[in-house]
């Protein structure tokens, strides 16, 4: 299984945001929207990457694009991980039924866990750019975003 | 907008700071002044016959007194004391906020009025952000992260690596 590729549409899927409601292919109509799926909440690479990401945040929402961190861990062990980096990257969670989302992407990696992968989907729910990590403990550097908009254009 | 795509890393410039022999082999860093890792890469390539470039790669997010820290370093550079900065951040990471950047200046009896004016410049703060941004566009995610004639390392270097290069 590998990630989605560009051309594709983008799958039905739901996912939990932080105060339990849902987010669903519905709610990427319109904007275009870079979802970060990484392995584990607290974990200290994923830890890395999503800070380097707010960092350059404003660049990513500059081009009109707005990034969501996705795992399988519950809301509230995602909520405390954003407070504990000090990150605003809204958090989407694919705990139940677990990997569902993951899967549907196909960035559900066998030991229980979404893959490192970024998917770039455009306003009209098409998939425009898609890159996943050889391993999961490769940081995919915030240049591939840049690139990946640059193509979702 | 910054433009942030993949790029190779830079090759050096004379906007660099670079110590070391000429023939000796090159290593190019980015890391942050808040990073305990990047201090202890410090004292592996303490006294290692390494011709050494620092990029400032400060993430606001993990480490708040980074950019600060980067930007005191900066403006000690334009009084010709770069690497004596750098030394003193990296000695003392507990020690960040301003007074104690200020403190390190009057160690190294800089024009503190011109140190302070400096380090809140436009043009300090975007030499940092050249920096970053030269090492977001080579995929640097984690500190520090150092460019060898034999690859890309990130976190943690083993001292293997380093002594593979002379």
């Amino acid at each position: 299984m590998s990630v989605v590729k560009p051309g594709a549409e983008a799958p039905e899927f739901t996912l939990r945001r932080a105060d339990g409601s849902e987010f669903t292919r519905e709610d990427l109509a319109g904007q275009t929207t870079v979802l970060v799926f990484y392995p584990f909440a607290f974990s200290p690479v994923c830890t890395d990457q999503l800070s380097l990401y707010q960092d350059v945040l404003a660049e990513v929402e500059a081009r009109g694009a707005t990034l969501y961190g996705v795992s399988c861990d519950a809301t509230w062990s995602q909520t405390a991980f954003r407070d504990r980096l000090g990150v605003t990257i809204e958090q989407l969670s694919d705990f139940e039924p677990k990997g569902g989302t993951c899967r549907a992407f196909g960035v559900y990696h066998p030991g229980g866990f979404a893959q490192r992968a970024l998917v770039i989907i455009g306003a009209d729910g098409v998939v425009k750019w898609s890159h996943q990590a050889p391993e999961p403990t490769e940081l995919p550097g915030a240049n591939l975003i840049f690139d990946g908009l640059k193509l979702a254009g | 907008m910054t433009e942030l795509g993949s790029a190779p890393v830079p090759e050096l410039s004379v906007e660099d700071h670079v110590g070391g022999p000429l023939d000796a082999p090159l290593v190019i860093e980015y890391a942050d002044f808040e990073c305990p890792f990047c201090a202890a890469l410090q004292a592996k390539l303490a006294g290692r016959r390494l011709r050494r470039a620092f990029r400032h790669f400060p993430v606001r997010t993990s480490h708040p007194r980074a950019w600060p820290a980067a930007c005191a370093a900066e403006a000690a550079g334009l009084q010709g004391r770069f690497w004596e900065m750098h030394d003193l951040l990296f000695a003392d990471q507990a020690r960040l906020e301003d007074p104690h950047l200020w403190e390190r200046a009057r160690a190294l009896e800089l024009d503190l009025e011109r140190f302070d004016f400096d380090r809140r410049s436009d043009a300090v703060r975007a030499r940092v952000a050249r920096d970053f941004e030269s090492g977001v566009r080579a995929g640097v995610v984690t500190t520090p992260t150092i460019f060898t004639t034999s690859g890309a390392y990130a976190g943690r270097v083993q001292r293997a690596v380093l002594d593979a290069l002379g």
